[in-house]
């Protein structure tokens, strides 16, 4: 177990390191430089000295090359770099926002997995029942609607109507800020995972080993405690740790909606205003975060179920 | 009976979503973006403006009409370059193996580290907002899943008897890929590519809605939405129907590729995560 633990946890760093080439690729390809849309104002053309003197000073008129080798050495030492507007370091404008980005997407995931999986549970075991049918219609909706939608709506329903909730912002850290985003941005693991939960009970119950637990006299609760439960435990835990990639994709759209101060409305800010370290620094954390989760993902699973120790 | 309700509903409202965007110019009312009139501003829905209009006094429902086109172009366009990246490595590296096979895996497990919004926003931040942009940001970012299927069928299908025959015949490799292994798999993509649609779609209002997608006054969906979050306490009508329209036809490609995947393979009942 301690072997796999350190394989797995090894695992990242080079996919790390691919997605930090990945991302310095594709933003040392944009047309056209910073300094260029930066003294763009449409009416004169920018003046060339002055624009020299700004890509001296952001160290981008030195070759490629260079630039990749100071760029990872400076990640080895956590330097995400500066930012080309504020001149702040890339690290604190991150440090400042991700601890709410944190917040509200561990609210979010309670939320589905408080409300979904128990659903996904009772569905199966009454399959056909009413319960089971708006379950089911209820999922397949939760996984084609815009979330971002969903929460204008909520806004419009619960801030704006009924006044119960504040319409955005983190205010003062309260509870009633988190609700609304929280809800939006849980919707959708939600409902697959009601989903996946019922497709996994179902399953279960079918299985042989189950018919031997209800023939050697089990009661039906004993039963789903002890042997339905845990063996669709193994099936929640690999979609939640899977959903938390998209979770974190859709919580950019959600923190913006809701002017929520996490790395999601940073990053769209900075890519709105092309401050580039901010962006690769923001997607590279972004990144290193769902690769921990799912790292955890991946030890989870292995305790749960022995089955598949030492893969 | 309901695979076949939902593989109903899903072919019913893509057509309708597909007839809405083919039959804009006759359908609707007025123009989307030029009949801006502000004497007519914010009206809620009656007989003359179905939906309602929005800020600048543009009929929603026309707009709505039009954005159809947007949604459905980048849907397709998106999946099908989606398709021809995942097939082409996808099927490559498990045909013939060896370091293009760790390559491409490789590259495909990276993909599938970075949330695919993420890197969809990335490539919109080098290329600049745009439907163009859209096409190839959103093209880029879904490959993964495909690609691996790809491999693993071709994988199974490459010990099948046609193969080896095709194989002991002398055709070439790209030949054999091509006529005998990528018909035999087509089922399984033609599911992926439906269901990319649907969160193409979503990915397209998404990035709109942020502003880093289709730019006003052209009628996206999202980027409609964009303007209702500003309107929302004056004129909620403008927030509903683009967002209704998103929904359904979202729902229509979901409903459509899980119903697509129950009739060619009822044994492969789980959802790609």
């Amino acid at each position: 177990m301690l072997q796999f633990t350190l394989r797995r946890i090894l695992q990242i760093i080079p996919t790390v390191f691919v997605v930090a080439l990945l991302i310095f690729v594709i933003f040392s390809v944009v047309p056209g430089s910073f300094a260029a849309s930066l003294f763009a104002d449409g009416r004169t053309a920018a003046d060339p000295e002055l624009m020299a003197r700004l890509n001296r000073e952001l160290g981008l008129d030195k070759p490629l090359l260079e630039r990749f080798v100071i760029y990872i050495v400076d990640l080895a030492h956590l330097d995400l770099g500066t930012s080309f507007r504020t001149r702040q370091p890339v690290i604190e404008l991150i440090n400042s926002r991700i601890w709410a980005s944190l917040e509200l997407a561990m609210a979010a995931m309670a939320f589905a997995i408080l409300v979904g999986v128990p659903l996904g549970f009772l569905a199966a075991l009454r399959p056909g029942s009413i319960l089971d049918t708006v379950t089911m219609i209820g999922a397949v909706s939760g996984l084609s609607i815009p979330q971002f939608w969903l929460g204008l709506l909520m806004m419009y329903v619960f801030a704006l109507q009924l006044n119960w909730l504040p319409s955005f912002g983190y205010g003062d850290g309260s509870w009633r800020n988190i609700i609304l985003p929280a809800v939006t941005l849980g919707v959708t693991p939600l409902a697959l995972l009601a989903r996946t939960t019922r497709a996994g009970v179902l399953d279960v119950m079918s299985a042989d080993f189950v018919r031997t637990a209800h023939s050697k006299g089990m009661s039906e609760g004993q039963v789903v405690r002890w042997h339905v439960a845990r063996n669709a435990l193994v099936l929640i835990v690999t979609t939640v740790g899977l959903q938390f990639g998209s979770l974190i994709g859709q919580a950019v759209v959600i923190e913006k909606l809701f002017s929520w101060p996490g790395i999601g409305s940073l990053l769209v800010d900075s890519v709105a205003i092309r401050d580039i370290p901010v962006v690769q620094g923001a997607i590279l954390v972004i990144v290193l975060w769902f690769l921990v989760i799912n790292t955890a993902v991946d030890l989870i699973y292995a305790a749960i179920d022995p089955r598949i120790k030492q893969g | 009976m309901r695979l076949r309700f939902n593989l109903a509903l899903g072919a019913f409202l893509t057509t309708l979503v597909i007839l809405a965007g083919l039959l804009a110019p006759w359908l609707a009312p007025f123009d989307p973006v030029l009949d801006a009139d502000l004497m007519s501003s914010e009206l809620p829905p009656d007989g003359t403006f179905w939906f309602g209009t929005d800020a600048q006094g543009r009929d929603v429902y026309s707009r709505i009409l039009y954005g159809a086109q947007i949604s459905l172009t980048v849907g397709i366009v998106s999946q099908v370059i989606n398709s021809v990246i995942g097939v082409t490595l996808g099927m490559t590296a498990g045909y013939w193996g060896g370091w293009w096979d760790d390559l491409v895996s490789g590259l495909t497990n990276v993909m599938l580290a970075i949330p695919s919004l993420i890197f969809a926003l990335a490539v919109m931040a080098v290329l600049g907002p745009g439907l163009p942009s859209l096409l190839i940001a959103l093209g880029l970012t879904n490959w993964s899943w495909t690609c691996r299927i790809a491999r693993s069928s071709t994988l199974s299908l490459k010990s099948q008897g046609y193969v080896q025959a095709a194989q002991t015949l002398g055709y070439s490799d790209l030949r054999i890929m091509f006529t005998q292994i990528l018909p035999n798999m087509m089922g399984p993509i033609l599911v992926m590519a439906t269901l990319g649609m649907g969160s193409a779609v979503l990915s397209e209002a998404a990035l709109s809605f942020l502003g880093l997608g289709i730019q006003p006054p052209f009628p996206s969906w999202g980027s409609m939405l964009t303007d209702a979050q500003r309107l929302l306490q004056l004129a909620p009508w403008v927030a509903v129907f683009p967002g209704l329209a998103i929904f359904l036809s979202v729902l229509g490609f979901n409903l459509l590729g899980d119903g697509l995947r129950d009739s060619l393979d009822p044994h492969m009942r789980t959802r790609k995560p």
